[in-house]
């Protein structure tokens, strides 16, 4: 009846994961309670989880993440906590078996469940707005992969309580992640959950490429688009082409687990090698995924702080896409110790260096946007120097790990995990906290306070250097990843001085909390009524924070780059356009259904449950024919009271 | 108030001392000096490039700070042809240097290339099993577990494969590490210039045991080895086919041992699949789809 689920599912004996289930249950019991109490459902229900609207949908994504980036932290800690523990002949406080689901489940979810979400929901919430336009392209399949994202989430976080989580490391290499050596339900958690969310991101890229090719405001032609739409058409590109390789890539590792089939075990045909080069063929475009993006933030935020116009646009658009292509034709460099032999290696060597060419252009017309600028240093702007410095450190040890020799002495060392901490947290996760920081009162309609603001800036900025920077040395001292426990003492210093840097990074993100609680209760100090706190340039300034759910009455006629800056500069804004009356989708629970039969699907298969599987897979796939076959799915908002509308705003506006 | 200083440079000295003795930093053959250098001059090639950056992202970002009254100011200044030109150049020049490097170092430290000298290689086979390393010298005909003994100043070809899943060979100050898989052998040639002993250890995380996946690499002088392996092929016992199916086991930090004799064809037999399997060696069974190993 229920598979392979039985009570031994449940921790019982195990003090770490079952308190964690304890505390993690009674949070989410008192927030459950707390909205129950209040009577927030309802509310919850019809704006929130229901909603289509993209600008509401890019906040739940970046809400996840946040609460993501919590768990994947929590294992980050522990990680550190037991290697700076277990030396010498100490085993540590995690055995073996946890603390190899603890560093898989930090890859995975920081890469899938923290930057992914953190990048798509900014694109989801930036790109109309930036467009001029109102909505995506596909406003309820941008629900559906959404809450197809949180049902990986939660699947994720379940196998905290029912069952366990992969000890493949987030790769999930064959054969260790084959029926034969890794028998229970870890591998199968990592499986089912990547593959929902991912269905979620291949829908989502599909989404925003459509919107950013065919939803434009009239006159915004291609080289009128800002360099965030331009890298978010590159980001997304890249999913639709790279998210399918993962897919049918795991498709194989689970025929090989559920049927028996042979694509990457070690008997019967079947080649490991294969996964690996898949993976990668997916895993190093996905690098891009997130740091495209993350740079366009970087232009954005340098551009409006320093007043004036991206040195360089047209090079910073070439240079995109550019870095688009190569990304395609370098993921052998993650494994040029499989013995490809010279030719091959120095190929793809060259090739990952090409790719420092782009990135190179990028920092320096960077570097002449501040140059005769006038550089206000608010939180967004020094995370983006702080990325600039960390960045370049962190591309060169890039190119380093390029030149294979290099890379036959520190790949697989923590010399390794510091290159790519260096890139993913100095690049990409300084670009989302930089984005959060600079769209966050047009999306709440008040500024976010900037003493905590730039706290946490010092702490995840010397937290990430004291972190990381021990670890290249350890790297080069000979130290793999993923060790449970070290022999040798004399790494013992630098682990601790790497520990440090975790608790002053945990001091960063405390101080992110502090400035989101402190933020939301001073709100009526720090409103923007005008809708343009920053003195922009690009479009999303042009409406109100928070934008009506429509983002523009009127589609706004675009010139020029920088467009907004543009009809501040002739005075465009002041007059008053004819309104007529503009539809907008109703909102539908078909996405959140959806998800629900999702969850249902992948917790029946990780398990076993065949007749809950078919359940679920029949019930979603209703689910989403009802709403092909429905009608009245849009309203119209009438011209009287849109124009109604927006003399209030606009008054509002004015008296500000 | 002396103190202190001191204290931090005699900790610093200690640090840098403490680096040099180990790893990567620390070269004791030739693959791993020319790749030592490799990293060193390309870190100088690049910082030429770097430092000048960070200095001037620091510098550009607080001279032109809104509340300097003498920075100058354009704000429309958004396009010049030339400084595009140069932006190009200067990663593109680094990039071109450093692929010249790329290529170059690439073939002559291919782990396939067989180092010159003119003493006749020694040909070790390494097998990655859970959680332990067997070397198996064919010519020799005895093989160790979790310990390397090699001549110094003599090359060393070695054959690796692993039994179960994909792990990584390597010895930090002997240079290159290179991966073992199921099912076909990979080929790796390190030479150790001098006497001494340097760890080596798994890179590839391979489950439950690998943080005890390690082994010492014993070179003694070249003189030295054949009195080593007489040595070896006078005492403890052979590992025949049920020795070897009961080192497939899983186990880890497994004591290093010698044994006396071993099949030389024993490493081609894991390759094949057959080693645990004596009436179908050789048969071609291993690309046969055979039912699933699975449960296991």
């Amino acid at each position: 009846m229920f598979g392979r689920l039985t009570w031994d599912a449940i921790p019982f004996n195990e003090p770490i994961p079952l308190l964690t289930s304890a505390v993690v249950g009674i949070i989410v019991l008192a927030v459950l309670g707390t909205i129950t109490r209040k009577g927030w459902w309802p509310y919850l229900w019809k704006e929130w989880l229901t909603s289509v609207d993209h600008k509401r949908i890019g906040v739940m994504y970046v809400f996840l993440a946040l609460v993501m980036l919590l768990r994947g932290f929590s294992d980050a800690i522990m990680m550190r906590s037991q290697q700076a523990i277990a030396v010498g002949g100490a085993e540590g406080y995690l055995p073996p078996d946890h603390y190899d689901q603890i560093f898989s489940a930090h890859g995975t979810i920081m890469i899938f469940f923290v930057a992914m979400p953190f990048v798509i929901g900014l694109m989801n919430f930036v790109v109309p707005l930036q467009l001029g336009v109102r909505d995506v392209a596909f406003p309820v399949l941008n629900s559906v992969s959404f809450w197809l994202t949180a049902s990986g989430m939660l699947l994720v976080n379940l196998s905290l309580f029912i069952g366990n989580f992969a000890r493949t490391g987030w790769m999930g290499y064959p054969p260790l992640s084959e029926l034969a050596f890794s028998p229970d339900v870890g591998v199968d958690y990592y499986l089912w959950s990547l593959q929902i969310s991912g269905i979620g991101t291949l829908l989502a890229g599909v989404n925003m490429v459509t919107t950013i090719l065919k939803l434009r405001a009239p006159g915004m032609t291609y080289f009128r688009m800002p360099v965030f739409c331009w890298t978010a058409l590159a980001s997304n590109m890249l999913i639709i082409a790279a998210f399918p390789i993962l897919t049918a890539t795991f498709v194989m590792l689970l025929l090989d687990r559920y049927v028996g089939m042979h694509f990457f075990t070690n008997d019967g045909g079947g080649s490991a090698m294969m996964y690996v080069n898949l993976f990668w063929a997916w895993g190093h475009p996905e690098v891009y995924i997130l740091i495209l993006p993350a740079f366009g933030v970087f232009s954005e935020v340098i551009a409006t702080f320093s007043g004036k116009a991206l040195f360089g646009y047209r090079s910073m658009v070439l240079a995109t896409l550019a870095i688009c292509v190569l990304s395609f034709m370098v993921w052998l460099h993650h494994f040029f110790t499989m013995g490809a032999g010279a030719d091959v290696n120095a190929f793809f060597g060259i090739m990952s260096m090409i790719i420092a060419v782009p990135t190179g252009v990028k920092i320096f017309n960077w570097l002449f946007t501040l140059f005769h600028g006038r550089v206000v240093f608010t939180t967004p702007v020094l995370f983006s120097i702080g990325f600039m410095v960390t960045f370049v450190i962190g591309g060169m040890t890039g190119v380093l790990l390029a030149v294979p020799p290099v890379d036959f002495v520190v790949h697989n060392s923590v010399f390794l995990v510091a290159h790519f901490h260096n890139v993913i947290i100095g690049g990409v996760l300084f670009g989302v906290i930089a984005g959060y920081n600079y769209w966050f009162p047009k999306a709440f309609g008040f500024t976010l306070d900037e003493r905590f603001g730039k706290a946490s800036f010092w702490c995840w900025l010397t937290g990430f250097y004291l972190a990381f920077m021990p670890l290249y040395v350890l790297g080069l001292m000979g130290m793999p990843r993923r060790l449970q426990h070290i022999a040798d003492t004399s790494w013992r210093p630098l682990l601790l001085v790497a520990e440090l840097g975790a608790v002053v990074i945990f001091c960063g993100i405390l101080c992110q909390i502090a400035q989101l609680v402190v933020s939301i209760r001073t709100r009526e100090r720090r409103r923007d009524l005008t809708g343009d706190p920053w003195n922009g340039r690009t479009l999303e300034w042009a409406t109100s924070s928070p934008p009506p759910p429509y983002n523009f009455a009127v589609l706004p006629e675009v010139e020029t780059i920088d467009a907004f800056w543009e009809m501040k500069r002739t005075g465009r804004t002041a007059v008053e356009p004819v309104y007529e009356a503009i539809e907008v989708p109703r909102n539908t629970p078909t996405g959140f259904i959806t998800a629900f039969f999702a969850v249902m699907l992948g917790f029946a298969g990780i398990w076993h449950i065949w007749w809950m599987a078919i359940i679920g897979l029949l019930a979603a796939a209703i689910t989403a024919l009802v709403f092909g076959w429905s009608e009245n799915r849009e309203q119209e908002i009438p011209a009287a009271e849109l124009a109604r509308m927006e003399r209030t705003r606009l008054a509002l506006e004015r008296s500000a | 108030m002396k103190t202190a200083p001191r204290v931090l440079v005699v900790g610093a000295a200690g640090f840098v001392v403490s680096c040099r003795q180990a790893g990567v930093l620390d070269p004791q053959g030739p693959i791993a000096s020319a790749e030592r250098l490799l990293l060193i001059n390309a870190t100088e090639i690049m910082l030429v490039v770097v430092v000048p950056v960070i200095l001037a992202t620091l510098g550009f970002a607080w001279w032109y700070r809104s509340s300097n009254l003498r920075a100058s100011r354009s704000p429309d200044w958004a396009y010049q042809g030339s400084i595009e030109f140069v932006v190009w150049s200067i990663p593109a020049l680094v990039v071109i240097l450093l692929g010249g490097v790329c290529w170059i170092s690439a073939h002559q430290l291919d782990p396939r290339a067989p180092i010159p000298s003119d003493v006749k290689p020694l040909q070790v086979d390494v097998v990655s099993l859970d959680w332990k390393w067997l070397f198996i010298y064919p010519d020799q005909r005895i093989a160790t577990l979790n310990q390397l003994v090699i001549p110094a100043g003599t090359p060393v070809d070695f054959h690796l494969t692993s039994a179960t899943v994909m792990n990584s060979f390597f010895v930090p100050q002997l240079g290159s590490q290179i991966y073992t898989m199921a099912g076909m052998a990979t080929h790796l040639n390190l030479l150790a210039d001098n006497p001494g002993e340097y760890p080596g250890l798994s890179t590839n995380f391979s489950g439950d045991g690998f943080s005890d996946m390690r082994f010492t690499v014993t070179a003694i002088p070249a003189g030295d080895f054949d009195g080593w392996v007489a040595k070896v092929q006078g005492a403890g016992s052979a590992l025949d086919d049920p020795g070897y199916a009961a080192l497939t086991k899983a186990s880890s930090a497994v004591p290093p041992t010698t044994y006396r004799s071993v099949d030389p064809k024993l490493f081609e037999r894991i390759v094949d699949q057959t080693a645990l399997d004596p009436d179908n060696a050789r048969a071609g069974t291993a690309w046969c789809p055979t039912v699933a190993r699975v449960g296991g």
